[in-house]
């Protein structure tokens, strides 16, 4: 059941947010301050969740083949690959050090 | 594939949506020419590598235990990835229903900003604004603002638009299917598939030393906040960096004009 609430609040918050862009008259959310933070908190979401489903499992720090992965698809990124060679990158080579017994 | 590289750059970090933005709705008589054709050749590009990415997303969910059911809802209602990500990851970590939405939705907030831009440059009608508004992401805004006129533009958006969301539904099916087919899906790295996510996303967005400190301060907070607090909640406390180093900026800069007057 609490799964299907989270369901169910993100896809309206987030189909909200996605029309209200659309309807909103340009100029309320034009102040540069607002820009800058809406360029900046997708920036810090991103770095963070980046980091821990890198670096957890459950409450805990951890260091396995994720990170090694993780690292490929920086490299990747580096190397200007598409999208989903940046993706692949990551998949393989975890999957690698994990059957290397990483 | 060099157009994805320059329409990502483009939408992801803002700015330079606002950039453009700023140059106000282009007029056919002054752009270039653009066929058709490489419009539409822009947007299955993007489209397609991006789409097939749902095949990841509904394996992770899998492996967080979600239900078919549910994966398929997300792909289908919630429609922007690093959101559908972000929610399944906080699911899986335990979270609590409603700081595992808070940090989807605080995700999504951009496409907000994205939609600003192209309701400007696509100028759709009001009675299908409703039914764009489910298309309005990080890849459909970057190849409809990469175009020289509306018509491409709007060309842009709906090809986009189009072959994401049936190719990101399939594929997340195909996924939540496979996982149970696949076995473990983390000795097949597909846990890692969430973090690249994030990470391809993110790239774009560190160009100056702001963005730098404000994901290295996110970084400590989130993963330092994750053994003291509940589930989720380390990431919307990490998403304090943002305002934060705002806040710092400011008062530097206040700091330094009083400093020039001196």
């Amino acid at each position: 059941m609490n799964v299907w609430i989270a369901i169910g609040v993100t896809a309206a918050a987030c189909y909200l947010v996605k029309l209200a862009g659309l309807l909103v008259p340009a100029g309320v959310l034009e102040r540069p301050l607002v820009q800058r933070l809406a360029a900046l908190l997708p920036v810090a979401l991103l770095a963070a969740l980046t980091a821990q489903q890198t670096f957890s499992a459950g409450d805990a720090l951890v260091l396995d083949a994720r990170a090694a992965g993780l690292a490929a698809a920086a490299i990747a990124l580096v190397l200007r690959a598409p999208f989903l060679v940046v993706v692949a990158a990551a998949v393989a080579v975890t999957a690698g050090v994990r059957a290397l017994g990483g | 594939m060099p157009e994805q590289t320059t329409s990502a750059e483009i939408s992801i970090g803002g700015e330079p949506c606002a950039a453009v933005g700023r140059a106000g709705p282009r007029t056919t008589a002054d752009a270039p020419v653009k066929a058709d054709s490489a419009v539409v050749r822009d947007a299955l590009g993007v489209g397609v590598a991006v789409g097939l990415s749902g095949f990841a997303f509904g394996v992770t969910a899998a492996g967080a235990g979600l239900d078919v059911m549910q994966i398929c809802a997300l792909s289908l209602l919630v429609f922007t990835g690093a959101s559908q990500f972000a929610l399944v990851g906080a699911l899986a970590a335990g979270g609590n229903p409603f700081p595992a939405a808070a940090g989807a939705f605080f995700l999504g907030t951009r496409n907000a900003f994205y939609g600003l831009r192209l309701s400007q440059l696509l100028a759709v009608r009001r009675a299908l604004r409703p039914l764009a508004a489910h298309w309005v992401i990080d890849e459909t805004t970057a190849v409809a603002l990469a175009q020289p006129t509306r018509r491409a533009a709007r060309i842009g958006f709906t090809v986009t638009g189009l072959t994401l969301y049936v190719l990101w539904n399939l594929t997340t099916l195909l996924g939540a299917l496979g996982a149970e087919a696949i076995g473990d899906t983390n000795a097949w790295g597909l846990d890692a598939a969430g973090p690249a996510v994030f990470l391809a996303l993110l790239a774009p967005m560190l160009r100056t030393t702001t963005e730098r400190v404000v994901a290295g301060i996110a970084v400590v907070l989130g993963l330092g906040l994750l053994p003291v607090l509940p589930a989720g909640v380390p990431v919307l406390v990490a998403a304090v960096a943002a305002p934060a180093v705002l806040w710092w900026q400011g008062r530097m800069t206040a700091t330094g004009r009083k400093g020039a007057e001196r």
